[in-house]
Order: C-alpha cells, then sequence, then structure tokens
C-alpha cells in the first residue's frame, strides 16, 4: 500500500556523527555483508573481478572537504543510507504496492515480490538511497536491518543495526527519534542534528550530526627552532644570493 | 536522467498514439468500412506498443498487472488505469466502423477526453518529482499535450488544426527549455544543502566513497548525452513543428503528404524527448559533484 500510514508511533532511524566518522567503510561492508544473506534478494555484484565492476549497496560513505571563510579546511566523511522519511515521496509514486511505510515503527521498505523494478521510486528519493538490483530486477534499500533490531536469535547486544553495530568510532546511533528521551532524540537535540535538503519536505527521521569545529592548529613549540640563520660563509652566501 | 531508448519510444508512439484516438473519436476522417476501421487499429497499435516498450525497461515485467493497484497516490499506476479505460472506451466507436452499433459520437467523445487525461497523467509521472526541478513545472503536462495534440492533428490530416497546434508546441518548446534551463538553481539545492555542511564553508567532493560505477551514477547522472544538445533543440523545434506544419500547408490533404509530415514529426519528438532525459538533472548529482 502506497500510501503513507500518516504519524507513526515509533519513528526509527539513525543519528549519524560526521565529527567521529572516520570514513573506514566498515559499515558499507558490515551492511552489503548482512543484508547480502537475510532481507530479501542478495546484493548482487556485476562483473566483480574484471575490468569495470559495479554493485548493489545500501550504504555509501562519502568524503568532502569544508573550507570555512575563516578556519582551516576540515575532511567531512559522509554516510549516506535511507532516511526513512515521513512523508517518503519514493512510498507514494510506487504504483504496485511493493514499497511502504510501516504503520507501527516508520521503517520504508520494499516488498521484493511485488516490485516490478520500475525505479520510479529511485527517481523519487532526493537522497540516492535506493539502488535497482541489476540480478533480481527489484528495488533495493537499507531496511533499518529490520531482522536484525527484532530478532529474538540474536543476543540482546546485536539488536541494532549492521552498520550501528560495527562502527569503531561509535558514529552511527540507532532507536527512536518519536521518544524526547530516546539516546538518538538527545544526541540530536544536544549536537544540533540537522536533516538533510529539508526544503523538499520529505521529512526525513535519520539526523546528521554536525562536524565539531576545529580551531586553527597551534604554532608548533619548536617552530623557533626552524628559523635557522645561516652564519659565516653560508651566511654571506645567503645574503648575496638573496640580493641577486 | 538516462535516457532509456525504450521510455523515449514509450512517450513518443503512446503520447502520439493517444492524440490520434482522440481525433478519431472527436469524429476526424469520418468513414466506415474495413478501411476506416484500419486508421483505429493504426491508433491502437502505437498507443498498445508504446506501453508495451515501456515494460521493456522494468525489471520483472511479468508483475507489470500489478502497476493498476496504487492509483490513489501513484501517478504511474493512474497512467496505467487511464490508458486501459480509454482503450476500453474507444474499443465499440472503433468496432462500430465494422458493425452497426448504432450512434456512438458521445462515447466517442468520453474516449477522446480519455485520452487526454491519458496522456495528462504520463506527463504527472516526470512533473511530480521535486528531485528533477527541470520537470517539477507545469510546463512538463503541457508539453506532453501539445505533442499529442500535434502529433494526432497531422496524422489526422486535419490540417487547420495541425497547422495551430504546431505553432502552440513550437511556443511551449521554446519555453519549456528557457523554463526549464533556469530550473535547478531556482529550486536552489546545492552540495551544501545536500550534505547540510553548507552553513560551515563551502563544501567541495573529496572523495565519492566508490571508485566504481553504480546504479546512480548510470541512471540519473548521464552526463554524456548532453552533448550536441544545441543541435538537437534545432532538430527538435524544426522537425516536431516547423517542417509538418510547412508540409501540410503546402501539400494539402494528400495521405503521402499526412505520412511523411508525421514521421518528420516523429523525429523531431524523439530528439526532443531525448533531450527531455538527458538533460534533466536529479538533485542526487549533488552528492557526487555532478549533475
Ligand atoms: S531516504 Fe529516500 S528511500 Fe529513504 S524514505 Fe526517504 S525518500 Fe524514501
Ligand atoms: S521499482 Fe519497485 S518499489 Fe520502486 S516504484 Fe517501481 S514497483 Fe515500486
Ligand atoms: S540499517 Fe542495516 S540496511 Fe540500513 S544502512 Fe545500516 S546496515 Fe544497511
Amino acid at each position: 500500500m502506497t500510501m503513507l500510514p500518516g504519524p507513526t508511533p515509533k519513528k526509527l532511524g539513525l543519528a549519524i556523527d560526521l565529527d567521529t566518522c572516520v570514513g573506514c567503510q566498515a559499515c558499507v561492508t558490515a551492511c552489503k555483508g548482512w543484508n547480502d544473506q537475510g532481507y530479501g534478494a542478495p546484493l548482487s555484484d556485476q562483473n566483480p573481478y574484471g575490468a569495470d565492476p559495479s554493485g548493489t549497496f545500501l550504504n555509501r560513505v562519502h568524503s568532502y572537504e569544508v573550507q570555512p571563510a575563516d578556519a582551516p579546511a576540515q575532511l567531512v566523511n559522509f554516510p549516506r543510507s535511507c532516511l526513512h522519511c515521513e512523508s517518503a515521496p519514493c512510498v507514494t509514486v510506487c504504483p504496485t504496492g511493493a514499497s511502504y511505510k510501516r504503520a507501527e515503527d516508520g521503517i520504508v521498505l520494499v516488498n521484493e515480490d511485488a516490485c516490478i523494478g520500475c525505479g520510479l521510486c529511485a527517481w523519487a528519493c532526493p537522497y540516492g538511497a535506493r539502488e535497482l538490483d541489476p540480478a533480481a530486477g527489484v528495488m533495493k534499500k537499507c531496511t533499518l536491518c529490520v531482522d536484525r533490531i527484532y530478532n529474538d536469535n540474536l543476543p540482546e547486544e546485536d539488536r541494532e543495526p549492521a552498520c550501528v553495530r560495527t562502527c569503531p568510532t561509535n558514529a552511527r546511533h540507532f532507536g527512536d527519534f518519536a521518544d524526547p528521551d530516546s539516546k538518538v532524540s538527545r544526541l540530536a537535540a544536544e549536537r544540533g542534528g540537522f536533516a538533510l535538503m529539508p526544503d523538499l519536505g520529505t521529512k526525513p527521521v535519520n539526523r546528521y550530526l554536525p562536524p565539531r569545529r576545529k580551531g586553527a592548529a597551534e604554532a608548533s613549540p619548536l617552530a623557533p627552532l626552524l628559523d635557522i640563520r645561516a652564519t659565516g660563509l653560508a651566511g654571506w652566501l645567503d645574503r648575496v644570493l638573496g640580493k641577486i | 536522467m538516462h535516457p532509456a531508448p525504450s521510455v523515449i519510444v514509450f512517450t513518443v508512439l503512446s503520447g502520439l498514439g493517444f492524440g490520434f484516438l482522440a481525433f478519431l473519436g472527436l469524429g476526424a476522417l469520418p468513414g466506415h468500412g474495413p478501411w476506416h476501421f484500419a486508421l483505429w487499429v493504426l491508433g491502437y497499435a502505437l498507443a498498445v506498443g508504446g506501453l508495451l516498450a515501456s515494460t521493456f525497461h522494468l525489471g520483472n515485467p511479468q508483475r507489470a498487472w500489478r502497476a493498476f493497484s496504487q492509483w490513489r497516490t501513484s501517478w504511474l499506476s493512474r497512467e496505467g488505469c487511464a490508458a486501459v479505460v480509454t482503450l476500453i472506451l474507444l474499443a465499440p466507436v472503433a468496432l462500430g466502423d465494422l458493425l452497426p452499433l448504432g450512434d456512438l459520437r458521445l462515447l466517442g467523445l468520453l474516449g477522446a477526453a480519455m485520452s487526454l487525461v491519458t496522456i495528462f497523467t504520463t506527463s504527472m509521472i516526470y512533473a511530480q518529482l521535486k528531485t528533477v526541478p527541470r520537470w517539477n513545472h507545469p510546463v512538463t503536462p503541457l508539453l506532453f499535450l501539445g505533442y499529442a495534440i500535434a502529433g494526432g492533428s497531422i496524422l489526422s490530416g486535419e490540417g487547420r488544426i495541425a497547422v495551430v497546434a504546431c505553432l502552440i508546441l513550437f511556443l511551449v518548446l521554446a519555453a519549456s527549455w528557457r523554463i526549464g534551463d533556469r530550473r535547478f538553481a531556482e529550486v536552489g539545492q546545492s552540495i551544501g544543502s545536500a550534505t547540510g555542511l553548507g552553513d560551515l564553508g563551502k563544501v567541495r567532493v573529496f572523495e565519492r566513497g566508490h571508485t566504481a560505477g553504480n546504479y546512480l551514477l548510470h541512471e540519473m547522472m548521464f552526463v554524456v548525452g548532453r552533448k550536441h544538445a544545441d543541435r538537437l533543440r534545432i532538430i527538435a523545434l524544426a522537425f516536431s513543428t516547423l517542417v509538418p506544419a510547412a508540409l501540410v500547408v503546402l501539400g494539402g490533404p494528400h495521405w503521402p503528404v499526412v505520412v511523411l509530415a508525421t514521421l518528420c514529426h516523429i523525429l523531431g519528438a524523439l530528439a526532443q524527448r531525448w533531450l527531455f532525459f538527458a538533460q534533466a538533472e536529479h538533485v542526487v548529482g549533488l552528492y557526487y559533484g555532478m549533475r
């Protein structure tokens, strides 16, 4: 059903910390690994050992350089996966009812048995969160690891998304944004978590925590030693050559 | 956006087909008998052939029937439903050429109206997408309707209507490019808003995150198709509007003229549709520093 369910009692999603993400791509690998064997069709690779390999991923990590006007440039690593939008345009455009948003927790999923692989939902998503799997011909997207977070067969500490569980710097946090006291809600409130391209009206659930402002690097205590003044013959040469 | 041949052929042929069916439904080309029925067959072949072509780009075309189910929210689903309703409404009118089915003018009128509704739903599949600013504008439905009416009137030999429709299409086309070229900037999304880092400073792509290609790059950042855009625009403008209009005026209502004018119009429409996709920029390109 491609009608949106309206406000959901839970709003499960991720808070992604752009300050601590080191761009190691561990979440990309963990996501691909977990989702290759769980929910729906495996994430296929095309020509994996050839000259022009490509493949389907549900999570990608970009790197950007940010140059503030009055401070040194910063490198920001930027994980990009589905934001489980409240007003998800990918859901309403779907002609088959394959794309849907769960009424109970707001997770946006694709019922692969109904998907015809028309690709319209990927066109409708501003964030590039959907990739059509060329082998299966169905749309793949982040499931918020729905087959982990409610999975009683897993030990309790593993009942969170694979990307969150694997992140070595704890840059990805999973929780319920509808609960103002949840870890993710508090993180977003304290750190000024923001939504991506809010003007497009998608109302993303996920929040990004901005990189902390870094000051200019302090001058090294050894700096005075670098200012070497030559004496003697070398000093004379230095002065003469400097004048030519 | 990737100009997939199946989608280009689909929108051009089904647009022309439904335009032609609308004119037949309105009683253009009055007549009876098997030869007249053949015209209906042509209209149906164009419309249905176009719809079938569109299933070639599906990952799982065997489930295409499911696409009729979500008409409450999805323009793509509405398009499928509208197309089927139109084809069913006009079927008795077409058969009326062979069988004595009585006066079917009202049904023809309804079918003609539904043909235009079908074209409108097709155009809204593109016009609804906020992610593609060039398409996300009322000029997109005007463009599709303009093509259907111009194509339908040329093919049905309605000389005077065809000339007017071609001239209107000329203006709509020119307007669509003028407006379209400004749309991305107008909507105002940037690498800064896409990453949310714009408030901190100037954002530049440092690394794309993957060296290999992917679905997004191929489907939504198809920049190679934009080569020769200026020349294609001239071809589109000339062949879909001016050339057929001139042929109709100079050649008169003879079938070789009609066929030639229609072929010219189709050529122009194909060029226009290529550009419609190739020049459309998706906001996801911002993440890759591409448009
Ligand atoms: S991020 Fe994209 S795929 Fe995910 S819910 Fe939002 S619009 Fe849909
Ligand atoms: S690709 Fe599948 S999920 Fe996406 S809009 Fe088409 S049918 Fe729906
Ligand atoms: S929540 Fe699961 S599916 Fe989504 S990006 Fe993380 S690992 Fe991938």
